[in-house]
């Protein structure tokens, strides 16, 4: 076969099972939490409630689409866009298995980080355009949040770079035949896990959104399928979050026996799973302490990392 | 830090515990016999009915919702000519039950009483009347009492005494 129609089957399977993805995640987060929280959770529509997904669409599609009138009508639409838009883009570099990649990007892991950051302009200009004082407030913790994790999110995985000696997803993944690099690079994935929660202001670290004290943060002005957009974003942003960490630090489609794209969506699901268990059992941090963890502890100990491994790559040329 | 870990790990234990929804209509809940729920009328164990229309449940409920009017038939027993509840109003506190003095209004352990129609939920007397005693088996309310009715004169209930003439001089 030709190799663009190849790529584009690949592309556009990417982009639904993707999507599809996001989607389910909306149930298995709800069956997740309720089980962790001794309750059944969604149930009733189809083989356990996984039709939940089709009426939760049905119903946030047909929603009434109120835009306020005292928002940034422009601003206001194109924001949930955004978010969506760019964790898309990001899953173009992710190598799901050999072969099955929309891009072969030798820059992979930096235009990775360059999405995630302008993932933030969604949830700060949807804050912004609301002209609500607790969308603005939820809009402002976003951006000093988001800004912040980012620093180190990219630092964290600066090891990793040094020790595959790519920027390129796929190479990453290959040097880890031997050895996942988890091990040399605990910290490093540790701190990426963290950024990478605070980057999708998931629980505990949903300070832009906490409806505790905002409302719902910046999206209290949205309804209907705009607000449908940011929460496929949230999921989209999960998934990708745990895909590149097992894909950067346990060895993405490496494995015995099954198949490789097996192989790397169990992983991939674990850490979904992790995700939805740490919102089951961590209470939210305070603003400052969310601040102060960031810049005094994982700065320095990404810094910190960096630094050992660059002098232990060193000594072993 | 340990202590976060601690957290996670507890919550992730709870997986393997059972879980408490009651799944509604496969499985039924238990409801405690004392349980406030559909109101009945009861009978004693003769089969009259209880009520003597005193209007105490009415006047104690408080929202308003029982409307009775009271009757006497030929032997001088009182009853309710009609008894309504309004149980779109009734909020299932059971004062009612409690300010009945011939245990007559009950309360039951059954909740399953939605209506498509709100006028449904006006329950009549028919509706609200059984056939048994409820709650409390033996208890026959004009058995007891010192009132004078057909075929029961003073002094003849249970556990009463023959009335004192005043006007004896007999001690
Ligand atoms: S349960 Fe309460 S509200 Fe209902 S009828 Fe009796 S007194 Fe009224
Ligand atoms: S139900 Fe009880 S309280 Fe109400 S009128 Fe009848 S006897 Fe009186």
């Amino acid at each position: 076969m030709s190799q663009p129609i190849l790529q584009l089957i690949i592309l556009f399977s990417i982009l639904i099972v993707v999507l599809a993805i996001g989607g389910m995640l909306i149930w298995l987060e709800r069956r997740l939490l309720a089980l962790w929280q001794d309750r059944y959770g969604p149930n009733r529509v189809g083989p356990f409630g996984l039709f939940q997904v089709v009426a939760d669409m049905i119903k946030v599609f047909t929603k009434e689409d109120w835009i306020p009138p005292f928002a940034d009508r422009s601003v206001f639409i194109i924001a949930p866009a955004v978010i969506v838009v760019v964790v898309l883009m990001s899953f173009a570099v992710i190598p799901f298995a050999p072969g099955i990649e929309v891009v072969d990007l030798n820059i992979g892991l930096l235009f990775f980080l360059a999405m995630s950051s302008l993932g933030v302009y969604s949830v700060a200009l949807a804050g912004w355009a609301s002209d609500s004082k607790y969308s603005l407030l939820g809009g402002l913790r976003a951006s000093a949040q988001m800004l912040s994790y980012e620093v180190f999110m990219g630092l964290s995985l600066m090891g990793v770079v040094m020790l595959a000696g790519s920027f390129n997803l796929r190479e990453i993944v290959e040097a880890q035949r031997h050895r996942w690099f988890v091990m040399p690079q605990f910290i490093g994935f540790v701190v990426f896990f963290i950024a990478g929660i605070a980057e999708t202001h998931r629980l505990p670290f949903d300070l832009p959104e906490a409806e505790s004290e905002l409302v719902a943060g910046y999206h209290s002005e949205y309804s209907g399928m705009k607000f449908g957009m940011f929460f496929v974003g949230e999921y989209l942003g999960i998934t990708l979050i745990s895909a590149l960490v097992s894909g950067l630090f346990f060895g993405g489609w490496l494995g015995p026996v099954l198949p490789p794209l097996a192989w790397f969506l169990i992983k991939t699901f674990v850490f979904i799973c992790f995700f939805i268990l740490l919102r089951a059992s961590l209470a939210r941090p305070r603003y400052d302490q969310l601040m102060a963890f960031g810049w005094k502890v994982m700065l320095p100990l990404s810094l910190a990392n960096l630094v050992v491994t660059g002098a232990i790559v060193l000594m072993k040329r | 830090m340990i202590s976060l870990l601690k957290t996670i790990w507890t919550v992730f234990m709870t997986m393997f515990r059972k879980r408490v929804t009651i799944l509604y209509p496969e499985e039924r809940p238990y409801l405690p016999p004392r349980w406030r729920g559909r109101i009945i009328l009861s009978r004693d164990p003769d089969g009259g009915e209880r009520c003597v229309a005193c209007y105490l449940c009415a006047a104690a409920c408080p929202v308003d919702c029982i409307a009775l009017q009271a009757a006497e038939d030929e032997h001088g027993r009182r009853y309710p000519e009609f008894f309504r509840i309004n149980f779109s109003r009734c909020i299932f506190c059971g004062y009612c039950e409690e300010a009945c003095p011939t245990y007559a209004i009950q309360l039951t352990p059954d909740f399953e009483m939605g209506e498509y129609v709100r006028q449904n939920l006006v329950y009549e007397k028919e509706d609200l009347l059984i056939s048994g005693p409820g709650k409390y088996p033996g208890f026959n309310f004009y058995k007891v009492a010192g009132l004078a009715i057909g075929g029961k004169d003073k002094g003849e209930a249970e556990d009463e005494e023959p009335p004192v003439d005043v006007k004896s001089l007999l001690p």
